[in-house]
């Protein structure tokens, strides 16, 4: 059985009768000590994602699964309490901008050990002072140096890369079984990222946590991921094991954002743009939502929207998935034929 | 393009700004030396790429170029003219010619104003134009950048990301400047929108031939637009030199680091990680000697002890006692 289950997971705002849909039908299985990267651009549904896997998906939100499971639970069964007693426990999240997300007010021991004191073992919900060699242990573990003189400073102390270390610890302190990292390394410099990046996949594999890392790097994601799960507007366009995806990507979209990095294109002048931007609420097309945006679109895909489809490990939700050479599949050219005539 | 063609456009020699700051109560000042010693000529229509983390001078170097604020020692010529310590009116008539792009188009673009006040106000400041001459070029500059008459009259949060960009690049180039001065301007945005942003500004330098001061964590971004790089560490340019040089085999410790932590999609190009340990130091208290040296591998005890200065290596100029010994 999978650690994390999610099928079909829908989360809309706005009215009911005119509802905004954020994530439309992600499906994600995730197993123990897997680390699987979410990318796409922003407002493409990554974060909201994994806000309702955290639960904190509030009204007027509204999250609806098929199945919405972690370690065989049904997440969306669970009473509050419940709720409450496995989140922060089992799952943690790291989010983007650290020093956001630490309360100014408070010092880094504190913080830390609020999380002991909540979900920690019987010895370190008891005694102040088991918590308190506890997160020194862990600013250790995260590699932060002079950890004993950085117990009781406060957060405006630290630069970036040191309150996400923090955070990172605050994360790790109950052991979780899953570790959902939103933008971990955004807000920071390079060197400082590669750090981190580093620190949280070696945290992985000494804990064997299981990793969710969301990001719109796609660089860092083919340097740490096992899995890649591609998203646009809400939806999942692609799925794939590491290396295959980015060698020969099937959705035109995947294609496309590799090709817009600089990395793709030392020897060209201009870089392979695509065209405007992610649909919002009031704009989104009636068949593929790609397909205002894409290069080979044809009147089908203007028309239909396409399914995921595809073998368990490998889906792509397209058409005319590309081939090898990055060309369009399934009788694209005559397709595409006869929609140029009926234009 | 070569780095040696062209007039020189922006020349500093040993330029160098300070602040002091307060520390507190009976600590007495302290003195930052946010840009100290920084020298590296700019021809014209070409693109020189500044890098590096943040806390090393990157924007009060911008803050200098476009001469916001007097650097403290140090010569820094535009077109042959001292703006260090250039009188008032000699300052008006020099400053349009450097034009700034800010990181944040979210914040960079006046909310309560039209998109077409906001291209007609360096103009409505600095030139003597009728209205009407005045929305035919703010119309003009719109096509140029990519966007649709219909926008001049709308507000900037009814643009996307890239889009605002686009108007926050229009707007800096309405006084024709010969130089833009580009702090992250990519930064803010999405991939694919960076790649858009990217070749309008190459499109714009080959149309306009103006000259970009691009300032940038992102070495992949810079190894796209610019001729040369200028590697920054502390106040200090450790590193400067033509692209291809400067790419092909960087030669301080710190190009390297900065190279091996760039994440890259093709497994292939994955150098072996430089171990870089720690972050970049307080300015307030730098280390003594090189900089670079708690982080640097490298480091001997000279190193601890003696400045090193930018000397010639190959095509570039490097700051590093050992750089000869470890580039052979």
């Amino acid at each position: 059985m999978a650690l994390l289950e999610i099928e079909d997971l829908r989360v809309e705002f706005g009215t009911e009768a005119s509802p905004f849909v954020a994530v439309d039908g992600v499906d994600l299985a995730m197993d123990a000590g897997e680390i699987v990267g979410c990318v796409g651009e922003s407002g493409s549904g990554k974060s909201v994602t994994a806000l309702a896997l955290m639960g904190l998906v509030d009204f007027p939100g509204r999250v609806r699964a098929k199945r919405l499971a972690f370690a065989g639970e049904d997440l969306l069964a669970l009473s509050d309490s419940a709720r409450r007693a496995l989140v922060g426990r089992d799952i943690a999240m790291i989010f983007q901008d650290p020093l956001a997300s630490l309360n100014p007010c408070f010092t880094v021991a504190f913080q830390i050990t609020e999380a002991l004191r909540t979900h920690g073992t019987d010895a370190e919900r008891r005694s102040a002072r088991v918590r308190r060699s506890r997160a020194l242990e862990l600013l250790k573990q995260v590699e932060i140096p002079d950890a004993a003189a950085r117990l009781n400073a406060f957060p405006h102390q630290l630069s970036g890369g040191m309150a996400q270390r923090v955070m990172i610890a605050m994360a790790i302190a109950c052991h979780p079984r899953l570790l959902i990292a939103d933008e971990p390394t955004t807000a920071l410099d390079v060197t400082v990222q590669a750090q981190v990046l580093e620190l949280l996949c070696r945290l992985q594999r000494e804990q064997g946590m299981a990793l969710l890392l969301i990001t719109h790097d796609l660089a860092i994601v083919s340097e740490t991921a096992q899995r890649v799960v591609v998203m646009y507007a809400g939806q999942q366009v692609e799925t794939g094991p590491v290396p295959e995806i980015f060698d020969a990507p099937k959705h035109p979209y995947t294609q496309a954002l590799l090709a817009a990095l600089p990395e793709h294109n030392r020897d060209r002048e201009r870089l392979k743009a695509i065209p405007g931007v992610v649909p919002g609420q009031y704009d989104r097309p009636r068949g593929c939502l790609l397909s205002p945006r894409c290069e080979f679109a044809t009147e089908r895909c203007r028309r239909e929207q396409p399914a995921l489809e595809g073998h368990a490990g490998r889906k792509v939700r397209c058409h005319f998935p590309l081939d090898a050479r990055g060309r369009p599949t399934r009788g694209w050219a005559e397709n595409a034929a006869t929609s140029a005539i009926a234009r | 393009m070569s780095a040696n063609n062209g007039a020189p456009l922006l020349e500093a020699r040993s330029l160098a700004r300070h602040y002091t700051v307060s520390r507190g109560w009976l600590r007495g000042k302290g003195l930052v030396r946010a840009l100290d010693g920084v020298s590296f000529t700019l021809r014209e229509h070409q693109t020189l790429a500044v890098v590096g983390e943040s806390g090393c001078g990157k924007s009060t170097l911008a803050r200098q170029v476009t001469m916001i604020e007097r650097p403290s020692s140090g010569e820094l010529r535009l077109a042959g003219e001292d703006v260090g310590h250039a009188d008032r009116p000699t300052l008006k008539r020099l400053r349009p010619q450097v034009q700034m792009v800010f990181q944040n188009p979210y914040a960079s673009l006046n909310p309560r104003k039209r998109v077409g006040t906001l291209l007609e106000e360096p103009l409505a400041i600095n030139v003597q134009l009728q209205p009407g001459a005045r929305r035919e070029a703010a119309r003009s500059m719109l096509a140029q950048v990519g966007l649709r008459p219909e926008h001049y009259a709308r507000y900037p949060h009814m643009f996307s990301g890239g889009q605002r960009q686009r108007i926050a690049i229009a707007r800096a180039l309405m006084l024709n400047p010969r130089l833009l001065v580009a702090d992250e301007p990519l930064s803010a945005l999405d991939v694919s929108i960076q790649a858009q942003v990217l070749n309008l500004l190459m499109d714009l330098q080959q149309r306009l031939g103006v000259a970009y001061l691009f300032i940038s964590h992102n070495l992949q971004v810079v190894r796209h637009i610019a001729d040369s790089v200028a590697v920054m560490y502390l106040g200090r340019i450790v590193e400067i030199g033509p692209k291809a040089a400067v790419f092909a085999r960087p030669a301080h410790p710190y190009t390297r680091a900065l190279m091996a932590s760039t994440p890259s999609l093709d497994p292939k190009a994955r150098r072996e990680r430089v171990a870089v340990k720690g972050e970049l130091p307080s300015p307030l208290n730098p280390p003594t000697g090189c900089a670079f040296h708690k982080r640097c591998p490298y480091a001997v005890d000279r190193c601890r002890t003696d400045l090193p200065l930018l000397e010639p290596l190959g095509d570039a100029q490097v700051a590093c006692h050992r750089a000869r010994e470890l580039n052979t």
